[in-house]
This record gives structure tokens, C-alpha cells and sequence, in this order.
């Protein structure tokens, strides 16, 4: 079992190490969104200081809503989904394990750019460790429930727009509980509670959505 | 009585042919009574004046907007459990009506929220969720619209709609935790309703009238789902050639 998902994570990532073209778009689509909002709101620190935490983590949700439509659909296109469906190992360990590599190629990444950007958003010290901390749990429910959509829209026409469409409103707790915490921080109210009604909502993520973006594949592929 | 007997499409198409005038007509006078209710019968409020009478349509719409949304939720675990064709027909004939509702609602918010709060749009946790209810009936449509084989739209928005509907309640918590700027809820079932009851009258009659206005359009749309589904059967044959 977990021989199986450690396979499907490390063949995920390897392919990705190799086509790098393909993941440094969503990190570099990431950095310039950020970058795009001082020149349209203005450079006044405090003014971005406000704007910040919830600026980086749209732009994260972005990023990877971006990524996502590729998820299953490489796979899908030359058969392999299909041999890899038939496997005797559960379908939600598939799909738990492609979730985890996305997170691992795009979510990672995001972690490690995020406060840079927090600096030029003149966020203090505190707030780019809270952004991170974050981010570390709040990109893996992106990943997980953004699987969900990859897999119901395989193979449509126009699928990533759509797999926007379709998760945005999901990912709508995550937004609030980590641009939250980031906000507590900020204006000293603390944002433990932030922190652990965001990892709930991970822990929840976990549990049920590989199992239906696992059903959403057989139900695309059928 | 055989549930199963109902639940085939040759027996469906012609009972909901029967029913839709009755709701359709229930609809249409419950509607009248509770407009007359609403707009001639129940006093000013004395805080809102006149503007307030707007909640004789935006409640039972956001009402109706959140319920529907339930029902198709019912439906579509119904459908996926049991694998009942007419299950997902209609939970895909009931998501353009509670589409229909949600933005209703958010209009009337809207209109209610200029003379009250002075602004079209306010952020706060209720406006917040309908808009997010808005945008997740708009994803299982889209979803819906873009799959050809209908077995597979059926499938694939069912599942979306039980994951949606599983979201819901985190939404609403997130938002209310997010923003807690509301005027309390002014109807509750635990506590008397501290409107008048005349009001509270037409309030519920307008909420009567969206629900049998909501079965009456989704059974219609659900009997054209069925029509096109079951094209090639005898049975859509027979009933197209015996009314010309």
C-alpha cells in the first residue's frame, strides 16, 4: 500500500523534475500576480501591508488552480491512467498520491518564494514566519481539493477554466483561516485559532478527498 | 405502493404532466395572496418605513436558495447511491431554479441593503455565503453543460454537488468568522419571532408559493430532460404520437 503511493508520488515528482519548463510557470505566474498589485494599488507601505497576506495567498490559490488542470491529464492522454486504474491498490491512494506530488512540485515552491514577497509587501518578521507556517498547511488542502476537480474534468474542452469554476468556492475557508492568521499576527490578536481551524479543515481535506476525487476518476474514465 | 414504479421515466413523464398545473396554479395564487399580504395588509415597520417590505421576496428566495441546494445535494446521493436515472434528472432540473433564487436573493439584498445600510454591497458573513452559494451552483451547471454523455454530466455533478454541500456549512462558518456585521436573524425556530404577525403570514405564504413554483418549473424541466434522455424509446414514441 504505501509502496504503491510512494511510486505514484516519486514518479510524479521525477517527471516533473524533468520538464521544469512546466512547474516554473505557476511559481513564476505566483511571483508576478504578487508583484502586479503595488503597481495597481500604489506603493504606500502601510496601504500594503494591509493588502499583503491576503494578496499572497489569492495569488497562491491562482497558482495552483493553474497547475492543477495537468494534474491527471498528461496521464490520461497516453493511457496511463487507465493501466494505473486497474492496478489491485485503491484508486484514493492514486489520487492521494498525485495530490501529494502536486503539493510537493507546486506548494513547496510557493513556501519558499512567499517571503519574499511578504518583504516586498513590508510585512515585519513575525508575519513572513506566520505566512509561511500558513502556506505549509493551507497549500496541501489546495492540492487535495483541487485533485477533485482535475479529476472531474478530465479530458473537457476548456477544463482549466472550468476547474477554476468549480473549486474557487471550495477553497474559500482555506483563504479566510490562512490570510487570517497571517492578519492576526499583524494586528496582535494572535491567530492560533486561525492556525487550528486551518489544519481541521486539512485534516478533513485528507480524509475525504482523495476517496471522491478517486470516484470523480472513475466516473471521467468509465 | 412501489417507489420504483414512480422512479421510471414512462411512468414520470405523464403524472408530472398532471401535477405541473396544480403547482403551477397553487404558485400563482399563493403568490397573489402573499403580495396582497405583504403589501397591503401588513403594517410599516416602524424602524424601516416602507423599504422593509422587500422581505416578503428576499427571504423566501434565500430561503429557497439554500434549500434547493440540499435537495439537489439528496438527489444527487440518491442518484449515485442507487443509481436512478430519473435522481439525477432532477437534480439537474432543480439547479436553474436555485441559481435563479440565489441571485434573486442577492438583488434584493442589494435593494434592500441601499436604504438601510446605505451601500448595494456590504461584506458580511449572510451577502458573503449567497454570493459563494451563487458561484457553487454556477460550477455544477458549468460542469454539467460541458460533459456531452450525459451519464457522465449526471455523475460527475452529483459528486460535485455532495462535495459542495459537505463545503457549505464550513463556508458559512468561515464566513461568519470572517465578518460578524449582521442584524441578527429576525426568524428563528427556537425563539418568537419579533415580527408582527401579519408579516410573519406573509412571509411563510410567499415562502409556500416559491416552493410550489420551484416543483412546478422543475418538474417541467425534469419531463424535457427525460423527453430528450429517452428519445429512442417506444415509450417517448406512444406518447408523442397520441397528443399530435
Amino acid at each position: 500500500m504505501l509502496k504503491f503511493l510512494f511510486t505514484v508520488i516519486r514518479r510524479d515528482v521525477l517527471l516533473a523534475a524533468r520538464r521544469r519548463g512546466d512547474w516554473l510557470t505557476a511559481q513564476f505566474f505566483f511571483v508576478m500576480v504578487v508583484s502586479m498589485f503595488p503597481l495597481g494599488i500604489g506603493p504606500e507601505p502601510s496601504m500594503l501591508r494591509t493588502i499583503g497576506p491576503g494578496v499572497v495567498w489569492v495569488a497562491a490559490l491562482l497558482a495552483s488552480l493553474l497547475s492543477l488542470d495537468r494534474l491527471f491529464a498528461d496521464d490520461y492522454r497516453d493511457g496511463t491512467l487507465e493501466q494505473m486504474l486497474m492496478s489491485p491498490s485503491p484508486i484514493a491512494l492514486l489520487t492521494l498520491g498525485k495530490a501529494i506530488a502536486h503539493w510537493i512540485i507546486n506548494g513547496i515552491p510557493l513556501l519558499l518564494i512567499a517571503p519574499l514577497l511578504g518583504i516586498q509587501f513590508n510585512l515585519p518578521a513575525e508575519a513572513l514566519w506566520m505566512l509561511v507556517l500558513s502556506l505549509a498547511i493551507g497549500t496541501p488542502i489546495l492540492s487535495l481539493l483541487g485533485s477533485i476537480g482535475a479529476a472531474l474534468t478530465l479530458g473537457l474542452r476548456g477544463g482549466g477554466a472550468l476547474v477554476t469554476l468549480l473549486i474557487m468556492p471550495l477553497y474559500v475557508p482555506a483563504l479566510i483561516f490562512g490570510a487570517g492568521a497571517v492578519e492576526g499576527v499583524l494586528s496582535g490578536t494572535g491567530s492560533e485559532a486561525h492556525l487550528s481551524l486551518l489544519g481541521a479543515f486539512l485534516m478533513m481535506s485528507l480524509l475525504l478527498a482523495p476517496w471522491v476525487s478517486a470516484m470523480a476518476l472513475k466516473v471521467s474514465v468509465e | 405502493m412501489n417507489l420504483y414504479h414512480y422512479a421510471s421515466p414512462s411512468t414520470f413523464y405523464p403524472l408530472a404532466g398532471k401535477l405541473i398545473p396544480w403547482f403551477a396554479a397553487l404558485a400563482f395564487i399563493l403568490t397573489v395572496v402573499g403580495l396582497y399580504i405583504g403589501f397591503f395588509v401588513a403594517p410599516t415597520d416602524f424602524q424601516q418605513g416602507e423599504g422593509y417590505r422587500i422581505i416578503f421576496i428576499h427571504v423566501p428566495a434565500a430561503w429557497m436558495s439554500m434549500f434547493i441546494y440540499v435537495v439537489m445535494a439528496f438527489w444527487s446521493a440518491i442518484g449515485l447511491a442507487w443509481n436512478t436515472r430519473l435522481s439525477f434528472v432532477m437534480a439537474r432540473a432543480l439547479a436553474p431554479t436555485g441559481a435563479m433564487f440565489t441571485f434573486v436573493a442577492l438583488w434584493t439584498g442589494a435593494l434592500w441593503g441601499k436604504p438601510m445600510w446605505g451601500a448595494w454591497w456590504v461584506w458580511d458573513a449572510r451577502l458573503t455565503s449567497e454570493l459563494i452559494l451563487l458561484f457553487l451552483y454556477v460550477g455544477v451547471m458549468a460542469l454539467q453543460a460541458a460533459i456531452d454523455d450525459p451519464r457522465r454530466a449526471d455523475r460527475a455533478g452529483a459528486l460535485l454537488n455532495l462535495v459542495g454541500v459537505i463545503n457549505v456549512p464550513i463556508i458559512y462558518f468561515s464566513v461568519t468568522w470572517w465578518n460578524t456585521l449582521h442584524q441578527g436573524s429576525s426568524v428563528s425556530l427556537t425563539r418568537a419571532p419579533s415580527m408582527a404577525q401579519t408579516m410573519l403570514w406573509g412571509m411563510l405564504i410567499m415562502a409556500l408559493a416559491a416552493w410550489m413554483y420551484t416543483i412546478a418549473v422543475a418538474l417541467s424541466r425534469a419531463r424535457t430532460l427525460v423527453l430528450e434522455r429517452e428519445r429512442q424509446t417506444e415509450w417517448v414514441r406512444a406518447q408523442l404520437e397520441g397528443q399530435p
